[in-house]
């Protein structure tokens, strides 16, 4: 068989195929939702009819055409209310994704790279985080930390990690043998910048997709959080927290309803994207990508 | 004499091996458990002694005093970790500060309640999961394909607490399907403590109707809860199916004449079922979290209420019990993983 | 060999479809003959068609594959045959054995499960015998302690026992036919020649026919009665063995003998075949062969030439002749 020689600079190049992934109907479905909720979000207060805060209607109406979402027990627009949570969950989970994915890649990538003992401890920790379910861990340390959004954030991220930690390890140490990477260090490059420049970018894609298929997980996990009390405090207007509360007036449907679709079709969207993004990112899937 | 130890080690059978090196691992991982438990207990800004007694006996340096000697909160730590250990070697889990009742006792408890939920749910998620999974792999990109993968994404994307409102709200305030929260109806008592389990134990004690009461009170938390795992089970399912599929192994059975139905079953699901068992135990992970919540909707007194609010009255001692029995749960749910995956690829075993 | 051929493909052509729902045409044309008893080795590079005939013989190609034509096995055409009675051939009448036993063998099966599980589901034997059977196979191909093996797994055996577990697994049922695609090439030199000697015995033994595929000429040489030789998708050579390895007479034969390491003098050669095979959606104009034939005409590039008879025996597909011409 004959195989062409690979040109010097294709050698870093990894193998994404991002053009691709937009024409897929689900993940451009998703990212449309998401655009249009992130938009809606950032221009909630000029978008929405009402003042989330204000008690200026009568208390548990149902949807109608002044309240689109009902009122609750303080006679607060539902609606206003809803498009306001996006300001929070939203770009919180986005925060906590983050943070975790960057945590758990440098620890992944100096326990892959590194091994020895060094490799260990970082699994060690990160198995031993990974025995707990995390819903009731982040409770844990949020019940230590003082109830609030933030510690919610760092709770989950403290259980995130791992996941990152161990895809970015495994990779590692398939990459770390890869030829292009072990010419580099013959060529004298140092562990820092063999790291940086050739590794990161094949790195970079799997951990972006991960993260992109976490953020679901997150909203859910911190408005589970918000729900049992322990994340965001009122009068802060978070969906999960205004299901909570909706579900003291349990025959008021409106008032969980509305907020908790609010989080499904997030999640749903994030989902949706994410999916489309790993099936573009897979070389093993053999879709009508290539 | 360590040659007679290291002979008589490989005279066991493979898989006991197997069995026993995990079982030393999970132990270890255990005992990790514990210090991680006892290290956040003592980590927490306020002061449990506090939170116990009130504002005003706190204010009393002596009730303080005494309250610290007995319950041992005196001592240096790792005197304090010490004797946690040994007590815990004992079966003694230390009383708590809220009920003032054995650890062990409440853990018991409330532990059955969530154990015959999780299994209940656990069962539904993987029979449903497996089954929609392998139906999609199989019709891949036709419409039974999009359908499942449309649905199953939608499961891992409902929020668990609202899902439960909502379903309580449909089934049991509209429809009055559902018989309502709790274990079992007002007023009803408990069938005789055998396994903790009010659908075993009904069903031992041949009280058919207790049995049908416990069934239908489990009936809708079960499924609320394995909504979540179902959609990430047939996920996994189906990429896992997907990735046997394109394996040269199946190409040689076609090509031995084998009925497509064998082929699937016996060929793709084999290699697959390795992936799938191990996702599962994370997957079990996830929906003892998801437990805490559709516990609290539906008032079911299990370990996650219990967590809830040892976490918020700050009773260190039950929150050091409940983190290790979950975790303990845990750890043994990935044991069995590891053991099925052994039994499922005989590859594991035999290194 | 005289009397009827126990299988022949006449005019076989598939088409798979494209990316962009056209249909592209990886074997075009092709006729093939086996005798029973007799080995057949089908050479030619990646790309040339050759894995795919074989695996129409199984009715085992691609999703959306078609094909046209006429495959005769045992007095009945296997194109026209119901899907039922195909999958009863598979396996039993005709086997095959692939070219990398590490990946064709179930990793997760015992050896019994993937020796007995097709000798029950066709002929219906119960598990005592079809034990028996898989023994006697195991013993047949030289794996030692047969009764052992059948309870171990293919990891547990080196590359050249797993291949030989292959063939005994094809050879279960008895099947008149064995296909070979390239069941040397994944193994260490040392352990191809065992293998080759293998399937020699079983041809004399049990009177077995072997479409033997490669693309290594040097096992074309140790073991075939006959040659054909594929290139894009059709046969442009066929003949006996000798003829056609020691006097080839198509271009790409001669081409591919050449780039066999060879002596001249004192020297070493190595004179590979210029350029790649091209791409079954991209041929170009005239013989497919012409961009790379050192004899090409102008006439090369007008049309496809036919496979014709040049002797007794022999047929080729070329307008030019290279035992006259000498190559430009």
């Amino acid at each position: 068989m004959t195989t062409s020689p690979i040109p010097i600079a294709d050698i870093h190049r990894p193998s994404g195929k991002v053009r691709s992934a937009w024409l897929q109907p689900l993940g451009l479905i998703g990212a449309g939702m998401l655009l249009i909720i992130v938009v809606a979000a950032v221009l909630a207060p000029w978008l929405v009819p009402h003042d989330p805060n204000a008690q200026s209607f009568g208390r548990f109406l149902p949807p109608n055409a002044e309240n689109w979402f009902g009122t609750d027990q303080l006679g607060r627009d539902i609606f206003s209310r809803v498009v306001h949570g996006a300001r929070v969950s939203m770009p919180y989970a986005l925060q906590l994704v983050v943070m975790a994915a960057v945590i758990g890649t440098i620890a992944g990538a100096i326990a892959g790279y590194f091994g020895g003992w060094v490799d260990s401890v970082i699994m060690r920790a990160a198995d031993l985080v990974m025995s707990f379910p995390d819903i009731i861990l982040a409770m844990a340390v949020v019940a230590a930390l003082g109830p609030n959004l933030f510690n919610a954030v760092l709770a989950v991220v403290i259980v995130s990690w791992p996941i990152y930690a161990r895809v970015v390890r495994s990779m590692i140490l398939t990459l770390r043998d890869e030829p292009y990477v072990q010419s580099s260090r013959l060529l004298g490059a140092s562990s820092g910048r063999t790291l940086w420049r050739d590794i990161r970018p094949n790195v970079a894609g799997p951990v972006a997709v991960l993260a992109a298929l976490e953020y679901g997980h997150a909203v859910l996990i911190l408005s589970g959080l918000s729900f049992l009390g322990l994340g965001a405090q009122p009068p802060t207007a978070e969906w999960g927290s205004m299901v909570s509360e909706g579900a003291k007036y349990f025959d008021k449907w409106w008032m969980s309803v509305f907020p908790g679709l609010a989080i499904l079709v997030v999640v749903l969207a994030a989902n949706f994207l994410g999916d489309t993004l790993r099936d573009a990112f897979d070389p093993k899937s053999a879709k009508a990508f290539r | 004499m360590e040659q007679q130890i290291k002979r008589a080690w490989y005279a066991l059978p493979s898989l006991l091996r197997f069995v026993l090196r995990r079982l030393a691992v999970g132990v270890l991982l255990c005992v990790g458990v514990t210090l991680i438990s006892f290290t956040l207990t003592q980590v927490v800004p306020g002061d449990p002694v506090a939170a116990s007694l009130g504002e005003h006996a706190a204010a009393d340096p002596d009730t303080v005093a005494a309250f610290r000697q007995r319950f041992g909160l005196d001592k240096p730590l790792p005197e304090q970790y010490a004797i946690y250990l040994g007590n815990l070697l004992q079966g003694n889990l230390g009383e708590s500060l809220q009920t003032r009742r054995p650890v062990a006792d409440d853990l018991a408890k409330y532990m059955s309640a969530t154990i015959e939920l999780s299994i209940v749910a656990m069962t539904i998620a993987m029979l449903g999961g497996l089954a929609l999974g392998i139906v999609a792999a199989v019709n891949r990109d036709r419409w039974p394909d999009q359908v499942i993968r449309v649905v199953s994404l939608a499961g891992v994307s409902v929020p668990t607490f609202w899902l439960s409102l909502v379903c309580l709200y449909v089934f049991f305030f509209q429809l009055g399907w559902s018989p309502g929260v709790g274990r079992l109806p007002p007023g009803v008592s408990s069938p005789v403590t055998i396994t903790g389990l009010y659908t075993i134990d009904a069903l031992l004690t041949g009280n058919w109707k207790l049995l049908w009461q416990a069934l239908s009170h489990l009936a809708l938390p079960a499924m609320v809860l394995a909504i979540y795992t179902i959609g990430a089970i047939t996920r996994f399912t189906r990429a896992a199916m997907l990735d046997a599929l394109q394996q040269d192994f199946v190409r040689s059975a076609r090509a031995k004449g084998m009925p497509e139905r064998t082929v699937v079953l016996r060929h793709v699901l084999r290699p697959a079922l390795a992936a799938i068992i191990t996702v599962s135990g994370m997957a079990f992970g996830r929906m003892l979290g998801g437990a805490v919540l559709v516990e609290s909707v539906f008032s079911w007194p299990g370990l996650g209420e219990y967590a809830y609010r040892s976490a918020l009255a700050l009773d260190l001692r039950a929150i050091m019990g409940v983190s290790l029995v979950i975790a303990a749960i845990y750890i043994l749910v990935n044991l069995v993983v590891d053991i099925l995956y052994a039994v499922v690829d005989p590859r594991i075993r035999l290194s | 060999m005289t009397g009827a051929p126990l299988v022949s493909i006449e005019n076989l052509t598939i088409s798979l479809p494209a990316r962009d729902g056209s249909r592209l045409f990886p074997v075009r044309d092709v006729s093939l003959s086996i005798a029973p008893g007799e080995i057949l080795g089908l050479a030619g590079e990646s790309g040339s068609g050759k894995t795919i005939t074989a695996l129409s013989l199984l009715g085992l190609l691609p999703p959306g594959g078609r094909m046209s034509g006429h495959i005769h096995f045992d007095g009945k055409d296997l194109l026209t045959l119901p899907p039922r009675e195909i999958s009863a051939i598979r396996g039993r009448d005709i086997a095959m054995v692939f070219q990398d036993p590490m990946t064709a063998l179930h990793p997760m099966l015992s050896i019994e499960k993937q020796m007995t599980e097709h000798l029950r589901h066709h002929r219906g034997v119960d598990a005592a015998a079809a034990r028996a059977r898989a023994i006697e196979l195991l013993d047949l191909v030289r794996i030692p302690n047969a009764a052992q093996a059948l309870k171990r797994f293919p990891h547990q055996f080196s590359g050249g026992m797993r291949q030989r577990i292959a063939i005994a697994i094809a050879l279960c049922c008895g099947p008149r036919l064995l296909i070979a695609d390239e069941p040397t090439t994944a193994l260490d030199v040392t352990v191809q020649a065992g293998i080759l000697r293998l399937l020699q015995q079983l041809r004399s033994e049990l009177g077995l026919s072997v479409l033997l595929i490669t693309h290594d000429m040097g096992v074309m040489s140790a073991l075939t009665d006959r040659v054909a030789v594929m290139y894009a998708g059709r046969v442009v050579e066929e003949g006996g063995r000798q003829a056609v390895l020691q006097t080839p007479r198509h271009p790409y034969t001669h081409g591919l003998l050449q780039a066999l390491p060879h002596e001249r003098g004192d020297d070493m050669l190595l004179t590979p075949l210029q350029g790649s095979p091209p791409a079954i959606g991209a041929l170009p104009p005239g013989c497919p062969f012409n961009p790379r034939c050192a004899w090409a005409e102008g006439r090369c590039r007008e049309a496809e030439p036919v496979l014709r008879a040049v002797e007794a025996q022999r047929s080729i597909a070329c307008v030019v002749d290279p035992l006259v011409k000498v190559p430009a």
